[in-house]
């Protein structure tokens, strides 16, 4: 039996549920598993989630190892939120528990001042950063997305979009097959919507 | 930029979108899909969606709403009234909301929002609180504006955030549909009190209002009901006043251009 088009990650993490209906939404057979084979055979991973990093712990090794070996294989992973976080090394806000490593350096927390209020809560602009993205087709610079978190990681070689909140972060990182979004594009309105189709493609694209 | 969020609000009975002014003199304004749809079509930042039914029958057929609501929606959803419990959060959480708002359960048990924050993360907690004022200044109301509780809201508010709570969606129980205006007054006080978004609601009437809540008001947010309801102001015009008055809003983005 061919497996899922998309198999999006359940480890017990916030409303994950919302990924899937978004992806059934624009025609997606996608659907939340918590098996390591099912990850294996699927055409493309996503890893969800929202809240504190703690949570990616229940990522046990089995999940982690099929999700190695299928970024090896050049399978496409998106990894949203604190599921991007768990794609980078890890996040101060949990420093015993680990990422994996695909995108380099750690989520640091965002820091309250004046105005600038943590979390940050709310619809902020995507500033392209001018590198190569193929997530990021059709989404004009400086659209607006859903944003909900406390930690980030700060722009890098591989980030192609930030956003600013007292100081700039990573909004959008791209490396080979691997992908993140630190806003909610499941939340995000026409832009959300518009970003997962374009991993779609991407996912059609590498059949 | 993060940009400040226009919020709606469906009070829901019994399937049906009611508004009330001061909280009594309740009036049916639509069917509750049917609103969810045209806001967000609109460009509505965000939805919350109160149960105000009072009985058992109500609730089940709330819990229904809440996932017919989800299935149309993509943007954040906040869903409360009558949530007293761990299981009454995962009830609307698994029917589709992205946090839950909690108000007289927290007053009277507030280790519920540690737990729920422990559970979903405090982006799930928003901590409603209702206010009025008495000649001994500000007050914290509970049971949807019924018992007095002589807490200070500021101090509430604070007390919320160390709890756990991710955002405060403060209402004004005097300004409630009478679209006069925010308590801008009380909505400052708290909004520079507490690290975490502040959220007014109670009072929305005129384009006028929204400006002096985010100015004078401090509001990260502001939440209309009849306001929004009655269509006599629509999100996209406010929103392109808002702009014209320097306030950074999110730009209505034609929902149509993707899919």
């Amino acid at each position: 039996m061919a497996g899922l088009e998309v198999a999006i990650l359940d480890y017990g993490a916030g409303n994950v549920a919302s990924v899937a209906k978004a992806f059934n939404h624009l025609g997606a057979d996608a659907r939340l598993t918590s098996s390591a084979a099912e990850l294996a055979a699927a055409r493309a991973i996503v890893v969800p989630g929202v809240g504190h990093f703690s949570r990616t712990a229940s990522i046990g090794p089995d999940l982690r190892t099929a999700i190695r070996a299928a970024i090896d294989r050049r399978v496409p992973v998106l990894g949203i939120c604190l599921g991007l976080h768990w794609l980078s090394a890890g996040s101060s806000e949990a420093p015993d528990v680990r990422g994996i490593g695909v995108f380099r350096g750690a989520c640091e927390p965002l820091h309250a001042a004046g105005s600038i209020k943590v979390p940050h809560v709310g619809w902020n602009s995507l500033e392209h950063t001018g590198r190569a993205s193929r997530l990021l087709g059709g989404i004009d610079n400086a659209s607006f997305a859903y944003f909900c978190h406390s930690y980030a990681l700060a722009e890098a070689p591989d980030t192609t979009a930030i956003s600013r909140h007292g100081q700039a972060v990573s909004a959008v990182v791209e490396r080979h097959n691997v992908f993140g979004a630190q806003f909610h594009p499941e939340k995000s309105g026409a832009v959300g919507l518009r970003l997962l189709q374009n991993f779609l493609g991407i996912v059609a694209e590498t059949r | 930029m993060l940009t400040r969020r226009l919020i709606a609000c469906l009070d829901v009975s019994h399937g049906h979108v009611m508004k009330g002014v001061n909280f009594v003199d309740l009036k049916h304004a639509g069917d509750p899909v049917e609103l969810a749809r045209r806001y967000n079509d609109e460009g509505i930042d965000e939805l919350v969606v109160l149960d105000i039914s009072a009985t058992l029958e109500g609730r089940l057929a709330f819990v229904d709403t809440v996932a017919a609501i989800a299935r149309e929606l993509f943007i954040p959803l906040t869903v409360g009234g009558g949530i007293r419990s761990i299981d009454d959060a995962r009830a609307v959480i698994e029917a589709g909301a992205d946090k839950v708002s909690i108000n007289s359960a927290a007053l009277q048990n507030p280790s519920l929002i540690t737990e729920i924050a422990g559970r979903y993360g405090s982006q799930a907690v928003v901590v409603a609180i209702d206010t009025h004022h008495t000649a001994a200044g500000a007050e914290v109301v509970s049971r949807a504006g019924t018992a007095p509780t002589r807490l200070d809201p500021v101090t509430w508010a604070r007390e919320a955030e160390a709890r756990g709570a991710g955002e405060i969606l403060l209402t004004s129980i005097d300004r409630d549909g009478t679209r006069s205006g925010f308590d801008c007054e009380i909505t400052a006080a708290v909004s520079r009190a507490v690290r975490i978004p502040v959220i007014a609601s109670g009072g929305a009437g005129s384009y006028d209002h929204f400006e002096e809540v985010f100015t004078a008001g401090c509001a990260d947010a502001a939440l209309g009901a009849s306001v929004f309801h009655f269509q006599d102001h629509s999100v996209p015009d406010l929103k392109r006043w808002l702009s014209s008055r320097d306030i950074g809003v999110r730009p209505h983005w034609n929902f149509s251009k993707v899919v």
